[in-house]
């Protein structure tokens, strides 16, 4: 990827760059898994746009695979291409926020995505998910679907601060319903991680209402597991994200799946936009900018379905 | 030469120490679990780990040979997924102008089997002929094969057409007599394993190169063939693991078969092959995979640990297996 990041400043410094150019890093992780496949998809399509409809806007996009790449990445950046602006999704918090404040210090504008940084302040502008939003809007529909007394299992992700957040505004917004959480294990946003855990729960709970699966990668599993245990009438799953497989069966009225929630990928497509508006117009941009996490029915599915994105 | 006597006569006294020893494990593992959970021996249960081991079992069966040789193959996982990629690519390709049916699987299990072979012999051939250290080839193999299904998949995920994995589908979840396809494949391959590597000369090559290769190059054993064969054969059971795999999900991502290299060596060293290659069991590499795959299930099946110690848990029995089937710490 830096072999690629230094052809793309190469090929890109070989072109006459018109005088007063902005340039605008975007340094994001590599598409690895699903959601990070579609986070990719955005940020080259909003780039593809951008640079269509604002020729003086120029833009650098790396992919790292690992947070010692992303921060090598981003150096390269501020080096090569001496960048106006910089949108970065950091791999983990602790290991990008030193060198992100470096950035930052040196005048560059600095948007950050998703993950935050573990200092406060150093961001100009901020976009992310709503990772609370996320655990309680799927509790709030498995407290209100569900009767007391009603036995869920969860999936829950990568151990993380993502994942524990989301877990406790869940468990929050389950109190009180009466729904017992049987089991809660780890299905590392996996497919076929999630297919064991669910296999193994079906196994070890005669009766099961509902999973939450927190992720649609493992609902994609754990739906196998269940139609293969012959349980598909007995209960449904609430997965999470919008990958677009799910959002059509939603869409498609399917019993086993009556609701997602979003967590979309497309956030850094705001992010790349706001910070590009900075340079094209007098919006202010600085602050934060939280997309909610919204419950995908039968009847919005069609607006968050993206026939191109992988994801 | 005396000591070499008598080393080996202190041996042979051990070998039933060696060999019961990952049996012993798994019996352990399999009364704990028993205790712990009522289901644990249910049909149901006991048919779900055994399927679902069967395609690290498949691919440890193929690692026993390599490592026996004293190679070493870290490429395995990367392209059991690359694998995977190009037979959902070639089958959803193949449906327009084949249509619905067997033919399209058919080709694309070929297609599975041929991309499995070649990959074992450009490892093989780097190995053999370029002469580059095995752990060097596969490890960049394994990379590159990573690369390539996260670039065919689009950093997402590829998804067999809906109707083909319909067709599809019984190779996993189907089977003759309540015993599913995989775990008939995997005691398939496990039997011809066992017989090729004690029966056979091809078995008693391996084995030859893994403890010595100047000698076995004396004693006119054709040493890059077999070593070759070995990587080609790897290769041919990776293509076949995955053949059983993608009718499970229908689904390559760069995801699939992360880790599937590091099972496949723990269960052969569970199992009582020699990491440094020289002698090897493949029915202990059976017994190395089920251990592997019942901690798992036992892990899922109860609440006693935290499910962040899992790894450590998985840590903990491998390394029991490894010191009962080496007779003890005392043996040193």
């Amino acid at each position: 990827m830096t072999i690629r990041a230094i052809l793309t400043t190469t090929a890109l410094l070989a072109l006459a760059v018109p005088a007063g150019a902005e340039t605008i890093g975007i340094s994001i992780p590599a598409a690895t898994h699903g959601w990070a496949g579609g986070l990719n998809y955005h940020a080259q399509a909003s780039v593809a746009r951008l640079e269509e409809q604002f020729p003086d806007l120029d833009f650098v996009l790396a992919t790292a695979s690992d947070p010692a790449k992303q921060v090598s990445d981003i150096e390269d950046m501020v080096a090569t291409r001496n960048i106006d602006a910089l949108v970065v999704l950091p791999f983990e918090s602790e290991p990008l926020t030193a060198p992100v404040a470096r950035v930052a210090d040196s005048g560059t504008f600095v948007t950050v995505v998703d993950r935050g940084l573990s200092q406060d302040g150093i961001e100009d502008l901020y976009v992310a998910g709503d990772n609370v939003g996320f655990g309680r809007v799927a509790g709030e529909y498995f407290a209100e679907n569900l009767e007391d007394g009603a036995k869920i299992v969860v999936l829950r992700g990568i151990a993380s601060t993502v994942d524990n957040e989301r877990v406790e505004a869940f468990n929050a917004a389950l109190e009180g319903s009466g729904i017992e959480v049987l089991g809660m294990e780890h299905g590392n946003w996996n497919r076929d991680t999630s297919f064991t855990v669910m296999q193994d729960y079906l196994s070890r709970f005669p009766e099961i209402d509902a999973v939450w699966a927190a992720d649609d990668d493992m609902a994609t599993g754990a739906l196998q597991a269940i139609e293969q245990a012959g349980r598909s009438d007995e209960m449904w799953v609430v997965g999470g994200a919008g990958m677009k497989e799910i959002v059509a069966r939603i869409r498609d009225n399917d019993k086993m799946l009556p609701v997602d929630v979003t967590y979309p990928p497309a956030m850094i497509a705001t992010a790349i936009e706001l910070t590009a508006m900075r340079f094209t117009s007098p919006a202010p941009v600085t602050g934060r900018f939280i997309i909610g996490s919204e419950l995908i029915t039968p009847d919005n599915a069609e607006s968050y379905y993206f026939e191109d994105s992988p994801f | 030469m005396t000591t070499v006597d008598t080393r080996k006569a202190a041996p042979r006294r051990r070998v039933n120490l060696h060999a019961i020893g990952p049996l012993a494990a798994l019996v352990v593992l399999l009364l704990i679990g028993m205790a712990l959970n009522d289901n644990f021996l249910s049909y149901g249960n006991l048919t779900n780990v055994l399927a679902r081991s069967a395609f690290i079992g498949i691919i440890a069966v193929g690692m026993t040979f390599v490592i026996t040789s004293g190679g070493l193959d870290l490429s395995v996982g990367s392209m059991a997924a690359f694998v995977a990629g190009v037979m959902i690519l070639t089958m959803n390709a193949l449906l327009p102008t084949m249509g619905l049916g067997v033919g399209v699987i058919l080709v694309g299990i070929l297609v599975g089997l041929l991309t499995g072979l070649f990959g074992g012999a450009i490892n093989g051939l780097l190995i053999t002929r370029g002469r580059i250290e095995a752990f060097i080839v596969t490890l960049g193999t394994m990379g590159i094969y990573r690369s390539l299904i996260t670039w065919l998949a689009d950093g997402g995920t590829l998804s067999l057409n809906y109707e083909l994995s319909g067709v599809y589908r019984p190779v996993y979840y189907g089977g003759i007599l309540g015993i599913s396809w995989p775990i008939l494949v995997f005691a398939l391959v496990a039997i011809g394993g066992e017989i090729v590597m004690r029966h056979t000369r091809f078995g008693r090559h391996c084995a030859a190169i893994g403890s010595n290769e100047q000698v076995a190059k004396y004693s006119a054993v054709n040493v890059m063939r077999v070593r070759m064969a070995t990587y080609v054969l790897l290769g041919i059971l990776v293509g076949v693991a995955t053949v059983m795999y993608v009718p499970r999900l229908g689904s390559a991502s760069a995801a699939t078969g992360v880790l599937w290299e590091l099972e496949a060596i723990a269960a052969v060293i569970i199992g009582g092959t020699m990491l440094k290659g020289g002698f090897g069991r493949v029915w202990g590499t059976v017994v190395g995979v089920l251990i592997l795959g019942f901690i798992g299930n036992i892990l899922n099946l109860t609440d006693l640990v935290s499910p962040y110690l899992n790894g450590a848990i998985q840590g903990v029995i491998i390394i029991l297996a490894v010191v009962l089937q080496r007779g003890g710490l005392k043996a040193h």
